[in-house]
């Protein structure tokens, strides 16, 4: 059990709206990003003498360059309806949590700066200069927000506090006031070609090793290709699927349906990273140039196809922007769309009857499922609005015999973030992490005291490492948390190609094996 | 007298043209400001006539809010149910002669401001009661609220007390439309009712009041959620495609 320095909430039964504690998160602030990995990106290393000006500046490009940003800005009209919709606030009591709250950080300087209100009276309108007090403030609490748009979804003009604070991180970013975390990731796949930087060897002998594994368990060869030219499709995936638990698992299980559907496909080398973390810190540019890798990838491996694997941002940038970061993808096949995801490619062989499903194989487990928030909010699947809730809870029930959802309330595009999304997913930000996490943790804890659920699966590498990290916080096992793709996996009966052995019978016994060791990590 | 009609009839223009211009200026700004990339909040509509469908439901039911939050859902459409009511009563003194849908509504008018006037206490009291709506409260805030609600009592003050001559006020107004400036009432009330209606036009486009035309303009309610199937691309995105 992990030793915090912190107080981690208590869970509730249902999650309640805490009374208002100014200041409870302000010393919250991730660490600074350094000259290189600014340098890499196209930032200043430190915060110049004319910060103020600049930022000021930057700020007023951002407003012509994103409509999204200048009507947000101008629009909200203090309602309040969003103020107890973040998992941040249901988890810090900081007001500056509260959606508002933290949109005013920026809409005072906006005020300020760019309304007539706010430059004849800013004491009347709640306009402040941009003091470095001020930024200090934007430093902390929008690294306070994983841009899970859960307070979009209420507000009644849709005003997505994501969108403000992305433009808050370009603007801090624009004066060298950069985060470590997402941006010396960002270096990373610049340089190396995923977050994690795992060279092109290292994914190699990764992806034998489960080649390996998958053999030993089942008898049968399936194939984990890296950079083969002229497969049907390339996988894009979040890099952690490579070796992380229990993304690896869902990783096995994309290679099986990709096996089981009798289709050529590869990962690449190069493009072998699925998150795009240029949307984290709103830099279109960074964003566009992380996304042309994929673009690159597809023309050099000759593919037809793209799907991209488990990841809720990813899914966002992939869905809703590829087509435009990176498109046109006239060099696809058409009859396909760009991009698709695992689980629509999977959900498709299912609705054709073409995947021999044995549920009894998850009958040790009780499921419930985490709609992640950009999967959910910020995307779709299949090809009517919703699709996104419906395929995967069909893969579920296709998979498992033993389903129960969690409280209406907390799911769908009501789902909670699990509190590592946007940029947090980082050691020094645990404390915001853990009490992140308590409103879906809630919702959590009620299905397995009312239905015994003993797991929740996710589709998002960022959830994955979150809830295997914060789970112990809150008196859980880390192993939990489950890959939807590991539950395809376990109940996959797979056909043996020409030169596989029969598997032997005891084998499928052992299947669960690997859960175990998990323990053991990290 | 004379005077006080001549303040008023320059500050009529005055507020008219500041409403117009300064809303007509906000909605060239959003218009001409893109929308670089697909952002609508899912599940949203995959057609367009499904998004004006979803507009309509947030102009004419606000939707999200009734999603959102129960209390501020009645309040708030109370109120704007109220004013829109209260609004097309009014326009019978700035037209000649008054359709007849406009001659059906006015008693519904008189609803429509009673109606006003407790949906506005009911939200201003959320200002006061509830520790996260009063955090998020300023000054300002207060005095929208206040200049509304001071607007809804003068007038209803004016149709159940004090009465004016409202053919004259009629006289004043239709006038104004050819510069010909005819007499206004001195009653005290209806110099404030005016007074205060007239400082509601001006800081209109100046407010927090530019939610109105800035909900159409909303990328997450107003986009269609076809990014795979068309290439959504804003100008200035485009230039970074070409070497
Ligand atoms: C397209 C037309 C409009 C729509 C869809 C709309 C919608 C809304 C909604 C959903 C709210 C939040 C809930 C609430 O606090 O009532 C709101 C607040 C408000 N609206 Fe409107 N509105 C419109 C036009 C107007 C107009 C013409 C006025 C005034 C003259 C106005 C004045 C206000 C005020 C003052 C508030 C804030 C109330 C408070 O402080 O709590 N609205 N509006
Ligand atoms: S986007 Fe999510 S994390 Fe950010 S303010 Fe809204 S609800 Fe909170
Ligand atoms: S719900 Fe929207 S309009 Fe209401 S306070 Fe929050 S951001 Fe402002």
């Amino acid at each position: 059990m992990a030793k915090a320095t912190f107080e981690v909430p208590e869970l509730s039964q249902y999650t309640e709206v805490p009374p208002v504690t100014p200041g409870t998160m302000a010393h919250s602030a991730p660490f600074k990003s350094k000259d290189e990995w600014q340098d890499a990106l196209g930032f200043p290393g430190e915060l110049p003498e004319d910060w103020q000006a600049r930022a000021i500046d930057k700020m007023g490009d951002l407003l012509g360059k994103y409509r999204s940003l200048r009507v947000y800005m101008d629009s909200c009209v203090k309602c309040g309806a969003c103020t107890d919709k973040c998992h941040y606030f249901l988890g810090t009591k900081d007001p500056k949590n509260m959606p508002v709250g933290r949109q005013d950080l920026m809409r005072k300087v906006y005020r300020r700066y760019f309304t007539l209100a706010g430059r004849f009276f800013p004491k009347l309108v709640g306009a402040e200069d941009f003091t470095k007090e001020v930024l200090d403030d934007w430093y902390s609490y929008f690294h306070q927000c994983s841009q899970c748009r859960r307070c979009s979804v209420f507000c009644p003009y849709g005003i997505d506090t994501a969108e403000i604070s992305m433009a808050a991180r370009e603007i801090m970013d624009s004066i060298g006031v950069g985060q470590k975390y997402c941006n010396e990731i960002i270096a990373k796949v610049y340089r190396i070609g995923n977050n994690l930087g795992l060279p092109g060897p290292a994914l190699e002998d990764t992806l034998e090793g489960l080649e390996e594994d998958v053999f030993d368990e089942t008898g049968v060869k399936v194939r984990y290709p890296l950079d083969e030219e002229g497969a049907e499709i390339l996988l894009v995936t979040p890099s952690a699927d490579f070796f992380a638990e229990p993304h690896v698992d869902g990783l096995i299980g994309y290679g099986k349906v990709f096996h089981e559907a009798g289709v050529s496909w590869t990962m690449s080398s190069y493009a072998s990273e699925a998150a795009n973390f240029g949307m984290f810190i709103g830099s279109y540019a960074n964003m566009r140039r992380l996304a042309q890798r994929i673009r690159e990838a597809a023309i050099k491996l000759k593919v037809k196809r793209i799907v991209f694997g488990e990841c809720g941002h990813a899914w966002r940038v992939a869905y809703s922007f590829l087509n435009t970061l990176a498109g046109p993808w006239d060099f696809l096949d058409p009859r396909y769309p760009v991009p698709q995801h695992i689980c629509e490619f999977t959900y498709d062989l299912i609705q054709k009857g073409k995947l021999n499903l044995d549920k009894s194989e998850n009958d040790d487990k009780v499921l419930t499922f985490h709609d992640s928030c950009n999967v959910a909010r910020a995307s779709r699947m299949g090809s009517t609005p919703g699709g996104q809730f419906e395929i995967p809870r069909a893969i579920l029930k296709a998979t498992c015999n033993n389903f129960y959802d969690m409280d209406e309330d907390t799911i769908r595009d009501r789902t909670f973030c699990c509190g590592g999304g946007g940029g947090l997913l980082t050691d020094d930000l645990m404390e915001i992490r853990v009490k992140g996490a308590k409103p879906r943790l809630d919702a959590l804890n009620n299905v397995m005291q009312e239905k015994g659920v003993t797991h929740m699966a996710a589709i998002c590498a960022i959830c994955k490492s979150q809830f295997t990290k914060v789970l112990p916080y809150y008196g859980m096992e880390m192993d939990q948390i489950v890959s939807l793709h590991q539950l395809v996996s376990n109940a996959l009966v797979l056909t043996p190609g020409e030169d596989d052995e029969e598997p032997d019978e005891d084998d499928d016994l052992d299947k669960n094996d690997n859960d175990e060791e998990t323990d053991e990590a990290a | 007298m004379a005077f006080l009609t001549n303040f008023y009839a320059f500050l009529f223009y005055f507020a008219a043209f500041v409403l117009v211009a300064g809303l007509v200026f906000k909605i060239v700004q959003y218009s001409r400001t893109p929308a670089p990339l697909k952002i609508p909040t899912t599940p949203a509509p995959t057609t367009r006539s499904g998004v004006v469908f979803r507009m309509m439901r947030e102009v004419v039911l606000f939707e999200s809010l009734f999603r959102g939050n129960k209390w501020t859902w009645i309040f708030g459409w109370m109120f704007h149910f109220g004013l829109f009511m209260v609004t097309l009563r009014h326009l019978r003194y700035f037209m000649e002669p008054v359709p007849f849908p406009i001659e059906l509504v006015q008693p519904f008018g008189i609803y429509g401001g009673l109606a006003m006037i407790v949906g506005l206490a009911g939200l201003w009291s959320r200002r006061f009661f509830v520790d996260r709506v009063k955090y998020i409260t300023s000054t300002s805030d207060h005095l929208i609220l206040g200049l509304l609600i001071l607007i809804g009592c003068s007038g209803l003050l004016m149709k159940f007390v004090f009465h004016t001559d409202v053919v004259e006020i009629k006289t004043f107004f239709l006038g104004l439309y050819s510069f010909d400036i005819k007499p206004l009432p001195g009653d005290p009330l209806l110099l404030l009712h005016l007074f205060l209606v007239a400082s509601l036009m001006i800081i209109f486009p100046y407010s927090k009041l530019l939610h109105a035309p800035g909900l159409f303009f909303s990328p997450t309610r107003n986009q269609v959620d076809n990014p795979r199937e068309q290439r959504h691309i804003a100008p200035w995105a485009k230039r970074l495609d070409q070497p």
